[in-house]
Order: structure tokens, then C-alpha cells, then sequence
């Protein structure tokens, strides 16, 4: 999101989301279906509920030893002929590419969905360094056509209609489509062939990566990853260190319930497992395959609060099933990852200040927690992120001050019936048919549209004394 | 038995009709009711919002205001949750406190927790009338683990048709601070929800949580809508509907 339409407060880019009835109706459409197919596909699997915890400890393990597992895992992409690039931030990732488009004198690249490559705004350096990057997943095409940024982690144009993308085709490509998706698809389809064909370079991010095997694994339902990866001559993978798993029998593990918790697939179309470039004898892949392994604000939260943040897998079934993301989106977060794991991401990659107000965008309901495939305490650590920006002091004076108060009303019991007294008075004015409405200050907050019953006449403890005296 | 009334901060201010339909129906089954003094609030508010120090010292009181307490019954599945687990958690440096904590967590119940649970009761005489619906709190669906309890009671009541609510395990869009910090965003969560609701032709909304309570109820007194929104305690002593 550009800094301008950052500089809008959340509140007002939510108000925006909510009044956007097209969004609305895409949202609906498609968190209702996500969540239906992520039900259906976890009651028809027993087993499910295990593999969630052994991939839980999985991830936990692989976080204590995490060093050892990033070394093998490089020692081994290199026995295989790739090369391994260490990179502490966005801005040297991006450098690395560029580099290498530079030296190697690669004019288009074609890409596979990723986010990492979302994370440092890699289109854009591409273009500003004369580099044509061309999204070759179906919803990346898409947002790419309309100069815009994803809106969820696995379905980037979630937030356009089918109507929307056929106008949108129309305009961009020339010509009248229909608003039927396999007529788009066909479109989109016969676009990128040639790209394919004409590219010089192939960029993908990684869902995982096997320490044992150096194995490199994308996970893909159009099958446009295997493309990017055999096609042109070079492959970039760029991935978060976190993505690092130990074995092929951890891949297993994760692959069982990373489908079914994305989109309720028992596997994806394809799983596309990458080991090195083209080998001697071999008659297709890259000539030269690179892997560069990004931290970016991961390793310093290995020991940090936000910890459990790095098992997650990106499957995106915590946005799906967030009311807060279900009403406004992805758009309206302003970061590259929305939804409850994306605060959790914006904090590690931007720090605490970037989530200020975000980190108050969850009802704390629980849902995330409930659906995500490794369990990650997404309202927990929203909570302790909350707490920092407590601590760090860059919540608004007023509501510091606020809560002083009511932290003092909870501390005396005679303080708290005094605020009970003085609320009976206040609100006699706003009474209307025994509900208030109209309250002023934040009150009105609430009854703008929502009545909220008035201080009762007698509050419990003073119906209390008759209790006692049956 | 005995039990000890947490009747929470909005029970105490807004809804002490339901703590009195709790306070009758638990005598009704026999247990020997108090009220410790001095309450006022779990301090899940602070909590929430990140005043984990204020919190401590919040939850430090209500640990010692319910010291001797046998039994504690809440008629909120939040409250219930942050007594039973950020308590202890809170109160971690002081060990002695620490210790005192986890005991409240041990006793602490949601009212249909502990009619089931501990009084072992499934089947409580009601008058009551009329088709109800049932909203699942998140603390108390996700946080306690508590869906079947407040059913099988609603079903148990002869002259109450329980109908299942469209997507009852979603949020009502309350969550405390935030139903004011995004109003917008949870009056559209509400909204939501609300439709499910009229959707069952119910006369009766009902949940196990007062946050839940007055944001859904708040919400369809404003449309003018005929649904009420009732605590279980209600409806299993439905003397106290005003």
C-alpha cells in the first residue's frame, strides 16, 4: 500500500471497506466458501487433529535448532550445484536479484505466487531496474493487470468480483469477455504461455524447504510453478528462514494438513519439489538455480514475543474465518499480510509501531486460533502486542488516561459504586423507552447503532439485601 | 454446597436481573448462596487492552475477595475464562498469590458449567415458553471448551423449542473495547449475526455471556426487532424477565 493511503487512519480505510458493496459480496462469497470446504475436509479426516499437533511440535523443534537445520539445508543446495544467499533484509534480497538479473542480462521474469516476494516489493524494483516481471498465477495476474496488491495470503484477488476481473480483462487486454471464469482462465492461459517461453528468469518464493534433501517446495494449484521452475534458464527462490523444515517425513506431515486448511484440498494440484539445478543427463530445469533465505525481522523474534508467529505456514485459514477480515478485507490492513496473522507479521517485519491501531483490529474471538493448521495463539500474542504498545507508550493519551480511571474504579468497590451512582444520574437525559441512545463522548461510540441498557435502578448488590432476607 | 455469586461489572450494573435469576434458581437446587462484598470487575477490560499491570493488581483483589469461597459461579463465559486461565499467569512473580490464584482458577464456573459439572444437573423445571435460539460466546465456546452444556439445559425445559442459529460459533462482534474502538467493524459483525437470528423466527435470543448480551441485545432493541436477547439464567428461572 502506497505511504499516502497509509497515512489514512485504519478506522476511515475500514469505513471505506465497509461501504464498497462489491467487496462485500466477494468477501462473502469467498470466506463462506473457504470456511465450508475447510470444515467438510477436516470432519472427513480423523487423523487431522494429530498431524496438527505433531506438525505444531515440528515447528517448535525446528525453531530450537534453527541455525543447524538453515546450514544443512545450504550445505546441501550447493552439493546439488544451487547457490545460497544469506540476506538480513528486504533491501538486500531485493539487491541479490537484481544482481543477478544485472550480470546475467535477464530482461523478463516470470513469477510464481509468492509472498516473500510481496514482502520487498520486488515487482516494482524489477521494473525500476528495466526487468518486465509477469505474475503467472491466475489471482497475481490479475492484481498485476489492475496495478494492485494482494488482499490474502493464498487469494490475492479474493476482493474482485468475477465481473470485475472480466471488465478488467477487457479493458487491459483488448476485447469483450464474458464474466465466466473458465472463459478468464482460458484468456489469462493463452496470455502467458509465450511469457513462459520468452522469460529469462524464474522467481518463486518457498512454502517449505527439506534441511536433509535441500529440496525446495512449492505448493500450486495451477500448475504455473512448475513452469517458473523448469522453464527459464535461472530459478530464485526467495524464502522466509522460518520455511526451513528437517526431513521429507515433515514434509509429509505438513503437506496432509496445509491443503485442507487453505482451501480444503486434500493436497494441492501440484507439489512441485525442486533439488537443485538441471543436473548432467537431465533434460529439463534451470541452468542455474539460486535460493535465497531472507530474515527480514525473523530470527530477532525466534527469541521474541512473537515466537509462535514463525510456524505459521500462510495457509491464510485465519483470515477466512476473521469477522474483522470477513467485513473489511485485506486492503484495509495497509500491509502486506492482513488478517490475525498478518498484525503478527506486520509487528515482526515493521515493528510494534506499525500495529498500533492494528493490533486492536480483533475481537479476540478465537477463531484464527481455532482453524490454524499449527495452532498458533494468534489472540495471545495480539494481547501482548497490545501490551507493548502500553508500555512503549504510543497509545493515545486519552485513552491511557481513560483506562487509569477504570483501572482505579476496579481497585475500590467504593469507587465503583460511586461510578455506578454517577451513571444513573449522567444518564437520565438519554433514556428513551428504558434503553439509552445519544450518549455523548465515546460513549456514542456504542449507541450511534446500538442501544446499551441504562445503570439499573438497583444494581445487583443493592437487590442483594432483599436476597439475604428471604 | 455452597457457592459464591462473581456477579462481573455488568451484572452488577446492567443486568442484575440475571444475577438474581441465578441466585433463585441455585437455591432452588439446593445450594447455599453468597455474596462476597466488595466485587467489581474480573479486569479483562484492562487485559485486553494491554494493561497487564493494572490487570495483576485487579486480579490480585478478586483472588482475596473470594479466598474462602467453596464454589465460584459466573453468568459470563468471559469472566469465567480470564479467572480461570490469566489469572495465574498475571500473578506469576508472586507465588504466594500465584498458588492462591490457580485454587480460584480451579473453582471457578460458568453458571452451566457448574449446574452440569458440579451439581450434576441436566433438567431444570421452568415455566418458560416460547422458541429460543442459542448464541456460543467465544470465551466460552473457544476459551472454556463449552458448547453442549447450555443446550442440553435449553432442551431440557418442556416448554422451550431450542432451534439452531446459522453460524452461532461467530463472534457477535462485541469483543469489549474493540465494539468502540471500531464501531463500524463490530456493528457490521453484529449485523451479520442479527440476520442469522431473525432467520429462526425465534422470540428468544439466548447466550451465557453479558459482553455478548448487551451487544446483541443493544442491537435488535435499536432495529425494533421482537427477538429478545436472555441469559440462561432466563429462562431457567424466568421470574426474572422483566
Amino acid at each position: 500500500m502506497s505511504e499516502t493511503q497509509l497515512r489514512t487512519p485504519f478506522p476511515q480505510r475500514a469505513h471505506a471497506a465497509l461501504g464498497d458493496a462489491h467487496l462485500q459480496e466477494a468477501l462473502t462469497i469467498a470466506t463462506t466458501k473457504f470456511i465450508g470446504l475447510r470444515k467438510e475436509s477436516f470432519a472427513g479426516y480423523p487423523a487431522g487433529e494429530a498431524l496438527r499437533d505433531r506438525a505444531r511440535a515440528i515447528k517448535e523443534a525446528t525453531l530450537q535448532r534453527l541455525d543447524q537445520h538453515l546450514e544443512r539445508l545450504a550445505d546441501n543446495i550447493e552439493r546439488l550445484g544451487g547457490h545460497v544467499h544469506w540476506a538480513a533484509t528486504g533491501d538486500e534480497a531485493r539487491d541479490i536479484i537484481l544482481r543477478l538479473c544485472r550480470d546475467r542480462g535477464v530482461r523478463m521474469a516470470v513469477k510464481s505466487k509468492s509472498m516473500a516476494t510481496e514482502e520487498i516489493d520486488l515487482n516494482e524494483a524489477l521494473e525500476a531496474a528495466g526487468v518486465k516481471p509477469v505474475e503467472t498465477d491466475l489471482g497475481e495476474y490479475i492484481i498485476q493487470l489492475a496495478h494492485e496488491k494482494p488482499s490474502h495470503i493464498i487469494a490475492p484477488a479474493i476482493h474482485k468480483t468475477k465481473g470485475q476481473v472480466a471488465d478488467l480483462f477487457s479493458k487491459e487486454l483488448g476485447g469483450r469477455f464474458e464474466a465466466d471464469p473458465e472463459v478468464l482462465t482460458a484468456v489469462a492461459r493463452k496470455e502467458l504461455r509465450q511469457k513462459f517461453l520468452e522469460a529469462d528468469m524464474g522467481i518463486t518464493g518457498a512454502n517449505f524447504a527439506v534441511a536433509e534433501t535441500g529440496t525446495i517446495v512449492l505448493v500450486t494449484n495451477e500448475g504455473n510453478g512448475r513452469m517458473v521452475t523448469s522453464l527459464p534458464r535461472i530459478h530464485v527462490a526467495v524464502m522466509g528462514m522460518e520455511k526451513v523444515i528437517p526431513t521429507m517425513t515433515d514434509l509429509m506431515i505438513f503437506l496432509s494438513i496445509l491443503a485442507r486448511s487453505a482451501t480444503g484440498q486434500k493436497l494441492s494440484s501440484y507439489t512441485t519439489l525442486v533439488r537443485g539445478p538441471r543436473q548432467p543427463g537431465e533434460v529439463e530445469g534451470p541452468e542455474e538455480l539460486h535460493l535465497i533465505l531472507m530474515d527480514n525481522g525473523r530470527m530477532r523474534q525466534v527469541a521474541g514475543t512473537l515466537r509462535e508467529a514463525l510456524y505459521c505456514l500462510r495457509c491464510g485459514a485465519c483470515l477466512n474465518v476473521c469477522p474483522v477480515y470477513r467485513q473489511i478485507g485485506g486492503h484495509a490492513y495497509g500491509y502486506t499480510y492482513p488478517g490475525p496473522i498478518g498484525i503478527l507479521l506486520t509487528a515482526m517485519l515493521e515493528g510494534t509501531g506499525a500495529v498500533k491501531d492494528l493490533a486492536h483490529a480483533s475481537s479476540l474471538c478465537g477463531a484464527c486460533k481455532d482453524v490454524c493448521p499449527v495452532r498458533i495463539d494468534i489472540p495471545r500474542m495480539l494481547v501482548e502486542l497490545r501490551e507493548q504498545v502500553d508500555r512503549e507508550k504510543i497509545a493515545p493519551w486519552g485513552e491511557r488516561m481513560l483506562f487509569g480511571l477504570a483501572r482505579r474504579a476496579m481497585a475500590s468497590s467504593a469507587l465503583f459504586r460511586l461510578g455506578a451512582r454517577l451513571g444513573r444520574l449522567a444518564q437520565r437525559p438519554f433514556v428513551r423507552n428504558g434503553r439509552l441512545q445519544g450518549l455523548p463522548f465515546f460513549f456514542g461510540q456504542w449507541t450511534r447503532t446500538r442501544d446499551l441498557p441504562p445503570v439499573a435502578a438497583r444494581t445487583f448488590s443493592e437487590r442483594w439485601k432483599d436476597l439475604e432476607r428471604p | 454446597m455452597k457457592a459464591s455469586i462473581m456477579i462481573t461489572c455488568l451484572g452488577e450494573m446492567f443486568f442484575p436481573e440475571v444475577g438474581v435469576a441465578m441466585v433463585k434458581l441455585l437455591r432452588r437446587l439446593g445450594v447455599t448462596v453468597d455474596f462476597p462484598p466488595g466485587q467489581t470487575c474480573c479486569g479483562m477490560p484492562l487485559f485486553n487492552s494491554g494493561y497487564h499491570h493494572d490487570a495483576a493488581l485487579v486480579a490480585a483483589r478478586t483472588v482475596k475477595l473470594f479466598a474462602q469461597a467453596e464454589h465460584v459461579v459466573v453468568p459470563s463465559g468471559s469472566c469465567a475464562w480470564m479467572v480461570k486461565t490469566e489469572y495465574p499467569g498475571l500473578l506469576k512473580d508472586d507465588p504466594a498469590l500465584r498458588t492462591q490464584a490457580e485454587a480460584l482458577a480451579r473453582k471457578t464456573h460458568e453458571l452451566s458449567q457448574f449446574l452440569v459439572e458440579v451439581l450434576g444437573v441436566t433438567t431444570v423445571a421452568s415455566p418458560f415458553q416460547g422458541r429460543v435460539t442459542y448464541h456460543d460466546s467465544c470465551h466460552l465456546l473457544r476459551g472454556l471448551g463449552e458448547s453442549r452444556h447450555p443446550r442440553t439445559l435449553l432442551q431440557a425445559v418442556p416448554g422451550c423449542e431450542l432451534v439452531e442459529l446459522p453460524g452461532s460459533d461467530e463472534c457477535c462482534g462485541f469483543g469489549g473495547s474493540f465494539s468502540v474502538r471500531l464501531p463500524e467493524v463490530s456493528t457490521a459483525v453484529l449485523d451479520k449475526k442479527l440476520a442469522n437470528v431473525e432467520s429462526t423466527d425465534a422470540k428468544c435470543l439466548v447466550a451465557c455471556d453479558a459482553g455478548c448480551l448487551m451487544q446483541m441485545g443493544g442491537g435488535l432493541t435499536r432495529r425494533g426487532s421482537r427477538v429478545r436477547a436472555l441469559h440462561l439464567a432466563q429462562v431457567l428461572e424466568p421470574g426474572e424477565i422483566a
